[in-house]
């Protein structure tokens, strides 16, 4: 199956090791993984903050690098809601529904279009998983409390199913870790507090790994695990997954 | 004038502890919620509860004027209030004609909403607010900091002192049984001695002309039933169809306001006693302006639960005051800048999109849409965030294309490795100053390896 790699803009430069761990898992499924998507940004960012003028060329661009592919898959939950959800809006054009047709988060890519729901491989870690809230509630790739829901979906699915890896039960399994785009500087006391609660109920139960399918919340709970909690080991599921799969 | 939510979330925080005590407070409450909602039709209740909201805003007009004749030829009085300063005036106006001077007034976000207490008391008329926490926030000079539970910010040693201050409890009593027994005392002999009673509404069926009051403390039943003056005060959206309505209007109040199967007090009252006088005071003060506005309109549906205000991290972790509006959390985000854009700016922003406020409305209204939607109003309007504007149309620039932003990130991430940590973690940087390390600068793009292994060209 031939799929396009789309690199989210921080990951491209921050997390390169997501990026990576995705095309090497991709691949070790048994995918043509294509590097020729090139636009760099959905343009959430800008769409977020209120500036939707300023997201229409990032999404512009983003559109139309999509036409050429049938599936694109994206190591971002947040951003794989915001080309389904509003890229579409922004946009316009027929590029712009096909884009939120084909653009998959990768955990619900191996589970739904490539039909791989668990995967064979090995973890022996305390792991506690981190959930973004755009892709529980937005893509509701995972259970929302609000909704009575078992935990479940894609990722926890694939977690489960690992020889040696035990889930960490948290006190509040959905809440969100307080990254929330422009939020986190423009409400730094509260992202920092909500970041720093999150890190608490997840060590407070003895993970030793936190992994998450959205790189922006790492980027935000690493940050502040840094200062508070330096033994805890935060990986993307790319990462998990490939390190599992080996 | 909202001084801005983050900087007033800043100074909540501060005290740490008290700050997660109220956290978890509330949590607790979003966990009775999750109980009391676990029922297999509660998502089917919701459903119907928005429809019914959505239909009763759709006959507005219609069912006010039914209400209206219903209500009237069953010898309540009822008038229109455009704004809040003509529903304060008619309100004054009925306590003048009655010569009512002793008010026991139950919990109503209308009143809050057109600042009829310090109205009233200026014109020489005592009001004694009977619900325990609006009385606990009453007496220490301060508005309600949660819709739902408006002293839930006050700690009970600190209402035992303020007790002990106004009341003249014991020094030193905390236990909640002491402190509400006296409340009992204190508020019995307001509600005996008052000479009219106003209560809210948390509905107005047009099919009866009656008035619906939930309370947990009987107090506005107390109030309504023995002074010879009854006036409720209902915001025009409270307005629904039928009596059966309640049926499903009731059990999704209380469940997500208290988690209670129904409130310990649900009172329908549908004429005065004899010889007792009873008004209803239908108030717009904004509200007809919001039915017409499609994307907004859906936050009329809003019945006060408060389960938006308990479910929201960013609630939970700033307190109510944050908002500077009557209304707090996200429903009081999306319902204050239709007030006020430029002086509420902040409260758009004061979330994370975390998405919990929308599954936990009861009536199903899609705030995190109407965030958004009020955050790209802002920018049209310009009052956005000091900065917003120029970032982020600097930075559409720089994400448009492959060839900008590998130019501005590889300058970006040799910043961060170059660049002194103390200089670049400064006072001035909100990423860091609050207790966050910047990202550690990899010395490689994922495209630059790319084309270093000859991937990319």
């Amino acid at each position: 199956m031939r799929v396009a790699l789309a690199v989210p803009c921080y990951v491209d430069q921050l997390r390169p090791q997501a990026a990576r761990a995705t095309m090497v898992l991709l691949e070790r499924l048994g995918c043509d993984v294509s590097l020729a998507f090139d636009a760099p940004c959905c343009g959430q960012p800008m769409f977020n903050a209120g500036v939707v003028s300023a997201a229409r060329d990032a999404a512009s661009t983003w559109a139309a690098s999509s036409a050429a592919f049938d599936f694109i898959v994206m190591p971002s939950g947040s951003c794989t809601h915001h080309v389904r959800h509003h890229l579409p809006g922004i946009v316009g054009s027929d590029e712009g529904a096909h884009a939120a047709r084909v653009t998959f988060e990768l955990c619900e890519f191996i589970a739904g279009p490539l039909g791989t729901p668990q995967l064979a491989g090995r973890f022996p870690h305390r792991v506690a998983m981190h959930l973004g809230c755009h892709a529980r509630r937005g893509l509701r790739l995972g259970g929302s409390s609000e909704l009575h829901e078992p935990p479940g979906g894609p990722m926890h699915t694939l977690l489960a199913g690992l020889d040696g890896l035990t889930l960490v039960p948290l006190d509040r399994p959905d809440e969100c870790c307080g990254f929330g785009g422009s939020f986190a500087v423009g409400e730094p006391d509260v992202s920092v507090a909500m970041g720093r609660d999150r890190l608490t109920d997840i060590t407070a139960h003895g993970a030793e790994v936190m992994v998450s399918s959205d790189p922006s919340c790492l980027l935000h709970l690493e940050g502040i695990a840094r200062r508070g909690a330096p033994a805890l080991r935060t990986l993307h599921i790319a990462e998990l997954l490939e390190e599992a799969t080996r | 004038m909202n001084g801005g939510h983050p900087e007033a979330a800043a100074t909540f925080l501060r005290d740490a502890p008290r700050a997660a005590w109220h956290d978890d407070s509330l949590w607790f409450m979003r966990e009775r919620r999750d109980r009391a909602t676990a029922l297999p039709e509660w998502e089917s209740l919701r459903t119907a509860g928005a429809a019914l909201k959505a239909h009763a805003m759709s006959r507005l007009g219609e069912l006010l004027e039914q209400f209206e004749r219903q209500a009237t030829a069953n010898g309540v009085t009822v008038h229109w209030a455009r704004d809040a300063a003509e529903h304060n005036s008619v309100v004054l106006g009925i306590l003048q004609g009655a010569g009512a001077t002793r008010v026991a007034k139950s919990k109503s976000m209308l009143t809050e909403e057109c600042g009829l207490n310090p109205f009233l008391e200026a014109s020489g008329i005592e009001v004694v607010d009977t619900d325990l926490g609006e009385r606990i926030v009453q007496l220490a000079h301060e508005p309600p900091s949660h819709i739902v539970i408006p002293a839930i910010h006050w700690k009970k040693e600190e209402i035992g002192e303020l007790f002990h201050r106004t009341m003249g409890t014991a020094k030193g009593e905390s236990s909640p049984d002491a402190l509400a027994a006296a409340a009992r005392h204190h508020l019995r002999d307001a509600l005996l001695h008052a000479n009219a009673a106003i209560t809210g509404a948390n509905a107005i069926v047009a099919e009866t002309g009656g008035v619906v009051v939930c309370t947990n403390e009987g107090n506005a039943d107390l109030g309504m039933h023995s002074a010879p003056v009854h006036i409720a005060c209902v915001g025009i959206e409270k307005v629904i169809a039928t009596r059966d309505d309640l049926g499903v209007l009731l059990r999704i109040l209380a469940r997500s306001a208290t988690g209670q199967p129904v409130t310990a007090y649900t009172t329908h009252v549908t004429s005065p006693r004899p010889g007792a006088a009873m008004h209803v005071v239908l108030v717009d003060n904004g509200r007809t302006a919001r039915l017409a506005d499609a994307e907004m309109r859906s936050a009329l549906h809003c019945i006060r639960c408060g389960a938006c205000l308990n479910t929201c991290p960013v609630y939970r972790r700033s307190g109510g005051y944050s908002y500077g509006h009557v209304i707090q959390g996200p429903i009081g985000a999306i319902l204050a800048p239709a007030v006020d854009l430029s002086a509420h700016r902040s409260l758009p922003f004061a979330s994370t999109l975390c998405g919990s406020c929308g599954d936990v409305c009861p009536v199903r209204i899609d705030i995190p849409a109407q965030l958004l939607a009020w955050r790209s109003r802002s920018a049209a309007a310009g009052t956005l965030p000091s900065g917003y504007a120029t970032i982020f149309a600097l930075l559409g620039r720089v994400l448009s294309s492959q060839g900008n932003f590998a130019r501005t990130g590889r300058w970006g991430r040799r910043a961060l490795r170059w660049i002194p940590a103390a200089w670049l973690s400064g006072r001035w940087n909100p990423w860091t100053r609050s207790g966050r390390e910047l990202p550690l600068a990899p010395t490689e793009s994922f495209r630059e390896s790319m084309r270093r292994e000859g991937r990319l060209p």
